[in-house]
């Protein structure tokens, strides 16, 4: 008997309907979509996108070549080479990120001891040849030059928290 | 100069074959602007059923997407599998273009508009709609690949097996209109939205909807092109402007199935309001061609809605569907509706 009135209940559509009327209410909607490159989703301040070098106020490049993100790059992807300066302070030669390499992980950021290099929010970048993905020392400084007021405005709002 | 346009309306008449050819036209050249825009309606349409906005990009809300799309698939290159039968393989995506392009000669507009008023006009339809899966039997197996003959095989059995719940669900109205002329079909059911057939031949009505859908291998029947099976069925090999013809054919055959459920089961051109006290003595009361599009309009919606709600139905439950169903149902369903006739429930144009 049960399986009669389920056979009959089954022929009244029922459950197509329900399906029908769902999507019918879904169409009227607002839609979810966000227009891409008019606008765009909220960032976090510990967003991990393109490095950069940074540098102190007066212009003076802050990496020491303590070479300690080097070792803890999981993906071998920094390569550093040093030497020493006129004045007597230990600076970079060489300081190369290969961003095919490069997994985003954050360690270089975390380990560095002067906050010299990090990762911006900067996401939107592209290559046109395999040799572009170098980021070498002068694109780094570069990048850092460019995003300087964005980085310091993150590095403050996040330090409450650290 | 009035004079000289109506010796030319008089001579472009004598000559049969162009004028012919004009009325053709007429027809085609909206039909095709009509694929090109169903296509955007549809991504528009399930786009907001998954709170999405859908194509906005080329043109203003993106009403030029179509025409990108096209021009796309026209300049693609075509390509031809070395094992394939040639012939068949080009000629297999035309075979179902043709019949869904044909069935509209005998559609009628209106009461006067209609390109050939034949009266086995339904049986027409019926068979060129039944002709258009030979294009995709063909297309299957021309390619000489596994998954377009597994797609072929599926819409074979499909198509045998709708084709006569579907026939069926005609005969009723068949038995109640008394004709198989469309103009008359339409004609029968005069008097308002209670009269037109959808009513008494409810479980026929829904019937030809569902096997609607599976002729023309629409969601949730497309297991001919399951993606997640076959790739992408019979139509694998098929690129560029091949491909393009496949999809008008698909696309022009969904119209089709539209306009005849709207002249079968929802009184063609004839107005809801007719009858209606105060609406019914205005402008929409009349019977007109804005009536018949409108009404092909929402059925070419359902087949969107259908598609943007169902999931695809597996090819056995397909069959199930097909033969322990549907059949049963219409055959009880003629029956009553010769019992109708007779017991004079349903009057012709009444």
């Amino acid at each position: 008997m049960k399986r009669i009135i389920e056979y009959f209940r089954s022929l009244l559509l029922l459950e197509l309907l329900a399906g029908l009327s769902l999507t019918m209410r879904h169409m009227f909607r607002q839609t979810i979509t966000i227009n891409y490159p008019e606008e765009k989703t909220p960032k976090s301040v510990r967003f991990r996108g393109l490095h950069a070098l940074r540098r102190y106020p007066n212009g003076e490049e802050r990496c020491i070549a303590c070479k300690l993100c080097e070792a803890v790059c999981p993906a071998l992807a920094i390569t550093i080479e040093s030497t020493q300066r006129d004045d007597g302070s230990r600076r970079t030669t060489r300081y190369d990120i290969d961003l095919f390499k490069c997994i985003f992980c954050g360690f270089c950021e975390e380990s560095c001891p002067v906050d010299s290099i990090v990762e911006t929010g900067f996401l939107e970048y592209h290559f046109e040849s395999p040799e572009e993905a170098i980021m070498t020392k002068e694109k780094l400084l570069a990048v850092g030059d460019r995003f300087e007021s964005e980085i310091a405005e993150n590095r403050n709002k996040d330090a409450a928290y650290r | 100069m009035l004079e000289m346009l109506e010796t030319a309306y008089t001579w472009l008449q004598s000559q049969y074959l162009i004028w012919t050819l004009i009325k053709i036209l007429i027809i085609t050249v909206p039909l095709i602007t009509a694929v090109a825009f169903y296509t955007y309606f549809e991504r528009k349409v399930i786009g907001s059923m998954q709170i999405r906005v859908g194509p906005n990009r080329v043109g203003p809300l993106g009403l030029i997407q179509p025409f990108a799309d096209v021009f796309k698939l026209l300049l693609k290159e075509i390509i031809l599998p070395t094992s394939s039968n040639r012939f068949l393989f080009l000629i297999a995506p035309i075979i179902s273009l043709a019949p869904a392009f044909a069935a509209w000669a005998v559609i009628p507009f209106n009461d006067f508009l209609v390109l050939a008023d034949v009266d086995a006009g339904l049986i027409y339809v019926l068979a060129l709609t039944s002709l258009g899966v030979y294009g995709v039997i063909i297309a299957g197996w021309a390619s000489n690949s596994k998954y377009a003959f597994l797609g072929a095989m599926r819409a074979a059995a499909q198509a045998v097996s709708y084709e006569i719940a579907m026939g069926f669900a005609l005969v009723g109205v068949l038995i109640l209109a008394g004709t198989l002329n469309l103009r008359e079909i339409v004609l029968a059911q005069q008097g308002g939205i209670f009269d037109w057939y959808w009513l008494p031949l409810l479980p026929l009505f829904v019937i030809y909807m569902i096997s609607g859908l599976a002729e023309t291998n629409r969601a949730p029947f497309d297991v001919a092109e399951g993606e997640s099976e076959i790739v992408a069925g019979f139509h694998v090999e098929y690129s560029g402007s091949t491909f393009a013809v496949f999809f008008l054919a698909e696309y022009a055959n969904m119209i089709l199935i539209s306009a005849l459920t709207a002249i079968l089961f929802a009184g063609g051109w004839l107005s809801p309001f007719e009858g209606v006290p105060v609406l019914g003595d205005t402008f929409l009361g009349e019977g007109s061609i804005f009536w018949f599009l409108a009404k092909t309009v929402f059925f070419m919606f359902m087949f969107l809605w259908y598609r943007a709600t169902f999931p695809r139905y597996r090819y056995d439950q397909i069959m199930r569907l097909g033969w322990k169903v549907l059949i049963p149902i219409t055959l009880v369903w003629v029956m009553l509706a010769a019992l109708m006739t007779v017991l004079g429930i349903v009057v012709k144009g009444s």
